[in-house]
């Protein structure tokens, strides 16, 4: 369970309180330059803020900065490559079939990938680490329908095992078919809709 | 041997060459005559100074005089280092890691040279510490001007890449140490180099102003050789304290990515 009190920074308005349960999804939307991707940098802890935030009941400032980020893991909107070999980012088997990738994409080049082949490949990148909270940002704003349900049928999945979500989506059909419960951030703050 | 002294007349006939180099780049528009006139200018009055002031020290060794002077150096060499930074770290991060990195590497080379290799009596003679410091210092400055400069700029460019890298998980270590390899890799490319084409395509310049002033070439050669080392191990030293410093200045204490600490100077 992630649970978050008084979070602060520079460029966001004050969040009084969020709380992500185990195997429930939030989703939030607003305006751009609300917040959205600077509340989800900061719950991750990749820009200055101040929080009172845990995750099963451990404070964020007890842990090392690279083990809560191990834990809560933001995956941006656009996906960055250190190595030019697609396997070299992954710890473990990757499973490329269950979002309709090529079982033969972990022995290409990055540089092959299309736009929306590295926004699935991130995602399976980041659920690689096996985190507790996932932050998602406009996950499948390049992707098509069928792979976007695909995206969603697979987080569904990950839900139901366990992990929290937090997902950043502008679609409101979207956010009614994946959504526990649904947020607006604007200046103020941040709202149940 | 004795030694050809060069006149006035010889000095303004080289400094002539530089002036038409000067009108050559002010015809093609290169924008530089001005800072390649004041870079001459200034080499002429630093050097005549020095002249002047080694004139002075050599004939009086002593501690304090020569620690001043060393300092002195050094502090000019990290202004140097901080103002070939195309993004520096603001405040005194960018002055502070270039100097305590030549301090580190140039000073204790220096002093291992005469104590261990030289061996004059006082270790301190200034006659054979200032011109080897000097030669240490400045080359260790490119090196590692060009180690930092390679470092930050990289960062910038690859925030994307490296915030990658610490959103999964990984240390702030991990996150930039291709990063650091690379750019201590291209502080060290000048001396090896240098050390590759000694010799064969380049007669380095303190071998040729020993030669011209009449040392015997194989003195000439072996100081030269010496003098390569020094500066290889003190590039080496030098790079990699000044590329650690830095890395992880470009991290906060929560391994945050923190490239505000940065400033651009275009």
């Amino acid at each position: 369970m992630l649970t978050i009190h008084n979070l602060s920074s520079d460029l966001l308005p004050n969040i009084d309180s969020l709380e992500v349960l185990p195997g429930q999804c939030l989703a939030i939307h607003g305006e751009s330059g609300s917040g959205k991707t600077l509340l989800l940098r900061a719950i991750a802890d990749l820009d200055p803020n101040h929080a009172n935030i845990e995750l099963n009941h451990q404070s964020r400032d007890a842990m090392s900065a690279d083990e809560w980020r191990n834990k809560v893991i933001y995956l941006p909107a656009e996906s960055f490559w250190w190595s030019d070999q697609v396997l070299a980012h992954f710890n473990q088997r990757l499973q490329p079939e269950t979002l309709g990738l090529s079982s033969e994409i972990s022995n290409w080049q990055v540089s092959r990938l299309s736009t929306g082949e590295k926004q699935r490949l991130a995602l399976l990148r980041a659920l690689d680490r096996e985190p507790s909270v996932l932050l998602m940002d406009e996950t499948t704003a390049n992707l098509d329908q069928e792979n976007t349900l695909r995206v969603e049928k697979l987080i569904a999945k990950k839900c139901a095992e366990g992990l929290g979500v937090i997902w950043v989506s502008h679609d409101p059909q979207q956010r009614q078919r994946i959504a526990d419960k649904s947020y607006r951030i604007d200046p103020t703050g941040l709202r149940e809709d | 041997m004795d030694l050809v002294s060069l006149s006035i007349f010889d000095l303004s006939l080289a400094a002539f060459l530089v002036i038409l180099l000067g009108l050559l780049s002010w015809h093609l528009q290169l924008g530089i005559t001005q800072s390649l006139y004041i870079a001459a200018a200034r080499s002429a009055i630093q050097l005549t100074l020095l002249g002047l002031v080694l004139k002075q020290l050599f004939n009086q060794v002593s501690i304090p005089l020569v620690t001043l002077i060393s300092f002195i150096m050094l502090i000019v060499a990290g202004y140097e280092v901080m103002a070939r930074q195309q993004r520096r770290f603001r405040g005194w991060w960018s002055l502070g890691i270039g100097t305590s990195s030549m301090f580190l590497s140039s000073f204790s080379i220096t002093v291992l040279a005469m104590f261990a290799i030289i061996q004059v009596d006082p270790w301190y003679t200034p006659q054979y510490l200032i011109p080897l410091l000097g030669m240490l210092l400045g080359n260790t400055m490119s090196g590692i001007a060009i180690a930092l400069n390679n470092l930050t700029s990289m960062a910038y460019d690859q925030k994307g890449v490296i915030e990658a890298r610490l959103m999964l998980g990984d240390s702030w270590q991990t996150a930039i140490n291709h990063l650091r390899r690379n750019a201590l890799k291209s502080g060290l490319i000048p001396i090896i180099n240098a050390m590759t084409t000694a010799g064969i395509v380049s007669l380095p310049g303190m071998m040729t102003g020993q030669i011209l002033a009449g040392s015997p070439p194989m003195e000439a050669a072996k100081y030269q050789l010496m003098i390569l080392f020094l500066i290889a191990a003190g590039t080496g030293l030098g790079s990699v304290t000044a590329v650690w410093f830095g890395s992880r200045r470009l991290f906060d204490d929560r391994q945050r990515l923190r490239l505000d600490r940065l400033k651009s100077t275009e």
